[in-house]
């Protein structure tokens, strides 16, 4: 019997970037598994918890936490959305011990989605094909504080047909942040012009990432600046063929 | 809303040629940081960073104990401890040391310390004469500026700007190659050195086992500071203990190569007490202040008292984004960058400027490189839930409060969730290929305008992924 | 009165009490890495070469004083009056002054030498550092206000780095009241990240290994 993950897609996800969330379901599906969607699912609490807001992000973290209790694997298409209950649950909740111990069980079962693919799953060729050169942004907590940094290369150097460029600067910050890109729009937006001037010296038609919120940010200036590049998530590029 | 201020960063952000220095100077300093430590060059760089943490854990923890060792061993070797509770007290200090010993010209190496309780407008005010000697500092000094960075203090600066500096103000002919300006400096200083009657330091690092005083420096004029006048005093916050001098080994490792990519810097002094019987020279009286200015009470805060672990690098100034953009005298205080970031709130309390801590994306990449492994983006988090609960006490940030109120109300109900999802899809306007350039005239103001002034928006894409999701199942049923 | 004042607030700060002992510190980390002399002596040249110092091998002392004499060539120097000095005839040389009776003299004299020459109590290969302890024997300001700055290192004290420094002198301050380290010519980049050296100690530096 195929063994069961279920799919925590993320808010941002669910509401701007559904394509994301369906690729990586085809991906998972096309490796054998079965692949489930809790409905009552809604957001991991990281706004509220990085604004400072802990009570009301302790509503919505428990809430996370009985959505998925029964899951076997939940699979996250977010570094940042899978950090924040890896490994900032238990910030949250460090004078509450039930919500504690539930974190603790949840936690080691909660996957970003690249080393879900290599970990558990146990493959690098998922047999997709995409045609393009592609340069890949490190997510800042993917990377940082869940210290994914080869995994998703790994991933990209065995699609068919695409080539990946290194940017000078892959990991530095795209300048999104939650809250500060509009609470700081004059930063946040140079930082992104930094970071797309180091994507256009790669001569990418692509820029991929394990975080759809990077990517809003990235596509958000690279139009602003029509700038004929496309993101994409890095389970839209494992879903082509 | 607390108040931030946008027009400063703009002024900043809108001259390329500072953006340039600022993104050219940082990124060098981080390369040759990465280099220093890589594995080739440094195998047990992590080790160091663990080693160099747990010391001043263990340290702050007994700070007490290891101050009264200090002490002793200071007094035993002839010197003399000072205890300032603010820098009013150092003042009094120095203007009394300058009156009994007859002194006018005081020669300065580098101390962030002083800067931090603006010591030299306070000397001058009482007729003493304060010279900074290290060059960027003097730089400054000449200019009446504070400090852009912890370590590279006039990094804003051209040498056109310092050619202009030098000539008003040494009356010198303009010179704009920095070598030839680095030798006017020289020159300058050396008379003033050899001048001098007491020699002003800060302190790396204070050894409590040796009552000595640590100072790290790239140009001498430390050395000379603590070297050519009479008397040597060195300004040092508590915090700058360390139990042993074998400690040493560890944290001059990571100091020069966090900052300057140094394995050493050129100089490192190991300074114990005034000349011993015989010397030729070195300073007759040795004075070792010990400073809290609002340490204690950062002590006292178990959750952030790793605040105090800094030892001054500028690493995390260096690969801030943030940092980067903004430069160092956006920062309201003489601590810039991530680590200004969390001790100016902790300082001053969290009602003074409240934005502080929300100037990040929380990108992680100070605590990343911090020698003593200072988790900074916690600290920010944790600042971020005070000054929350600090702006509620005062009626403040009622928006933002009730907006965060409602949404958790919302994401705890999934069907409601869903449904805003899909007003809010209905509401949307009309964008190119799903995406929105211009501005809606309802949208003058908020979190979408200001997103909208440097870049696009997505737009809701009509059918939610829930929603696909749910077409998707019936259809592999079917 | 300031001091107790903050001893208690640190006290207060941390729940302890006057007097109480520090908790067990942690284990002193020191490595001690093994390598032959030849090897350091190697590591030591090439390090200090590299932050563009001179460096010179002598075989004897006569070489050593050939090297100091091309180097003062009769201009007026200073030197310490350690015994690696002495043994190599430094104090010889024309237009080298080694013995003062007072400060000042020795300042001034300090002050307006073309070369300062001093020993090396140790030195670090890794870093290519010189590590001098000041005594009667060796004052701070030769090696600190002379534009070219001299030292001759006996090759038995280049020692591999920090760590066999600080596991050879525990606690420096008991021997010296000022131990320094010197790594390379004075420098800074403190204008547009400029490297300009010899800013207010030597800009350049010479070690002759005997």
């Amino acid at each position: 019997m195929a063994r069961r993950v279920s799919l925590f897609v993320t808010c941002l996800v669910d509401q701007l970037f559904p394509s994301v969330g369906l690729a990586m379901a085809d991906v998972l599906e096309r490796l054998g598994w079965k692949v489930e969607f809790p409905e009552a699912q809604t957001c991991c609490s990281q706004p509220a918890f990085n604004s400072g807001y802990w009570d009301e992000a302790r509503q919505v973290a428990r809430h996370f936490l009985r959505v998925f209790r029964d899951a076997e694997y939940v699979v996250v298409p977010s570094g940042s959305c899978g950090s924040m209950v890896i490994n900032h649950y238990r910030e949250l909740f460090h004078k509450d011990a039930e919500a504690l111990a539930e974190t603790e069980a949840l936690a080691p079962r909660v996957w970003e989605f690249s080393r879900f693919l290599l970990e558990v799953a146990q493959v690098e060729d998922v047999g997709a094909r995409y045609d393009g050169v592609v340069t890949y942004h490190d997510g800042c907590h993917a990377l940082r504080e869940l210290g994914i940094k080869q995994g998703p290369r790994r991933l990209l150097a065995r699609v068919r047909g695409l080539v990946l460029k290194e940017m000078d600067v892959a990991e530095e910050c795209c300048g999104f942040g939650g809250t500060f890109s509009v609470k700081f729009p004059e930063i946040s937006g140079a930082m992104a012009r930094t970071k797309i001037e180091s994507i256009l010296r790669t001569g990418a038609d692509t820029v991929v990432s394990t975080d759809s919120s990077c990517l809003m940010q990235l596509r958000g200036a690279l139009l602003r600046a029509k700038a004929p590049v496309r993101t994409l998530h890095l389970a839209e590029v494992l879903a082509s063929r | 809303m607390i108040s931030i201020p946008h027009e400063r960063f703009e002024r900043v952000l809108a001259d390329p040629a500072l953006q340039q220095a600022i993104y050219a100077a940082t990124g060098r300093l981080m390369e040759k940081r990465r280099e220093a430590v890589a594995p080739e060059a440094l195998p047990d760089y992590q080790e160091l960073r663990s080693q160099a943490r747990r010391i001043k854990e263990h340290t702050l923890e007994n700070l007490d104990y290891y101050l009264e060792q200090f002490e002793a061993e200071v007094h035993a070797r002839g010197g003399r401890v000072v205890w300032c509770r603010d820098g009013d007290e150092v003042v009094d200090f120095l203007t009394k040391l300058a009156r009994e010993k007859n002194a006018r010209l005081i020669v300065k190496s580098k101390s962030m310390t002083t800067e931090e309780i603006h010591l030299n407008q306070q000397l001058e005010q009482r007729e003493l004469e304060p010279v900074e000697t290290d060059l960027g500092e003097y730089i400054l000094q000449l200019a009446g500026e504070r400090p852009y960075h912890i370590v590279a203090p006039a990094l804003h600066k051209t040498r056109y700007d310092v050619a202009d500096i030098f000539s008003r103000r040494l009356g010198v002919e303009r010179e704009e190659i920095p070598e030839r300006q680095t030798r006017i400096a020289r020159a300058t200083l050396r008379e003033k050195f050899l001048a001098a009657d007491i020699g002003l330091t800060g302190a790396n690092f204070l050894v409590a086992d040796s009552g000595a005083v640590v100072l790290v420096e790239n140009e001498g004029n430390a050395r000379l500071t603590t070297t050519a006048p009479r008397i040597h005093v060195a300004v040092a916050g508590i915090e700058k203990l360390i139990p042993r001098a074998q400690d040493l080994a560890v944290f001059l490792k990571l100091l020069g190569r966090s900052a300057t990519g140094q394995p050493l810097t050129v100089y490192t002094s190991v300074l114990a007490g005034p000349r011993r019987e015989g010397e030729l020279d070195g300073p007759e009286e040795f004075y070792v202040v010990l400073l809290d200015n609002g340490r204690t009470r950062l002590l006292a805060d178990r959750e952030k008292r790793e605040s105090l672990f800094c030892i001054r690098c500028g690493a995390c100034l260096n690969h801030c984004p943030v940092y980067r953009k903004i430069g160092g005298h956006n920062y309201p205080w003489v601590y810039s960058g991530p680590i200004g970031a969390i001790l100016t709130p902790q300082y001053f309390g969290a009602g003074h400027e409240p934005w502080l801590p929300f100037a990040s994306s929380l990108c992680g990449a100070c605590g990343e490189v911090c020698p003593v492994k200072i988790d900074i983006p916690k600290m920010l988090l944790l600042l971020r839930r005070e000054i929350g609960r600090s702006l509620a006490r005062e009626g403040k940030g009622r928006w933002e409060r009730w907006a965060f109120r409602v949404w958790a109300w919302l994401m705890t109900r999934p069907k409601l969730y869903e449904f805003a999802g899909v007003a809010a899809s209905a509401l949307a306007p009309e964008g190119s290929e799903g995406w929105l350039t211009g501005l809606p005239p309802v949208l003058r103001r908020g979190p979408l305008a200001a997103w909208l002034s440097q870049r696009d928006l997505p737009l809701p894409p009509g059918r939610s992924f829930r929603q696909l999701w749910r077409v998707r199942s019936r259809v592999k049923r079917v | 009165m300031s001091r107790d004042h903050i001893l208690h607030k640190v006290r207060t700060a941390l729940g302890r009490s006057a007097g109480q002992p520090a908790a067990e510190p942690p284990p002193v980390r020191l490595c001690g890495p093994q390598s032959d002399l030849e090897a350091r002596i190697e590591r030591f040249l090439n390090a200090v070469a590299g932050l563009n110092g001179k460096t010179y091998r002598a075989r004897s002392c006569e070489e050593v004083r050939d090297y100091a004499a091309r180097l003062v060539d009769g201009r007026p120097a200073v030197a310490s009056c350690t015994p690696v000095l002495t043994a190599c005839g430094i104090h010889g040389l024309p237009g080298v002054r080694y013995q003062f009776s007072t400060r000042d003299e020795f300042q001034t004299a300090c002050a307006q030498a073309a070369v300062g020459i001093t020993g090396a109590d140790y030195a670090l290969a890794d870093t290519g550092t010189v590590v001098l302890l000041a005594s009667h024997q060796e004052p701070r300001m030769i090696s600190l206000l002379p534009p070219v700055h001299l030292a001759v290192v006996p090759k038995e004290r280049i020692l591999s780095g920090l760590d066999e420094l600080f596991t050879l002198l525990p606690r420096p301050s008991e021997l010296t009241s000022s131990l320094v380290l010197v790594t390379g010519p004075s420098r800074t980049a403190d204008i547009e990240q400029i490297l300009v050296r010899g800013v207010h100690g030597p800009g350049e530096i010479h070690v002759v290994v005997l």
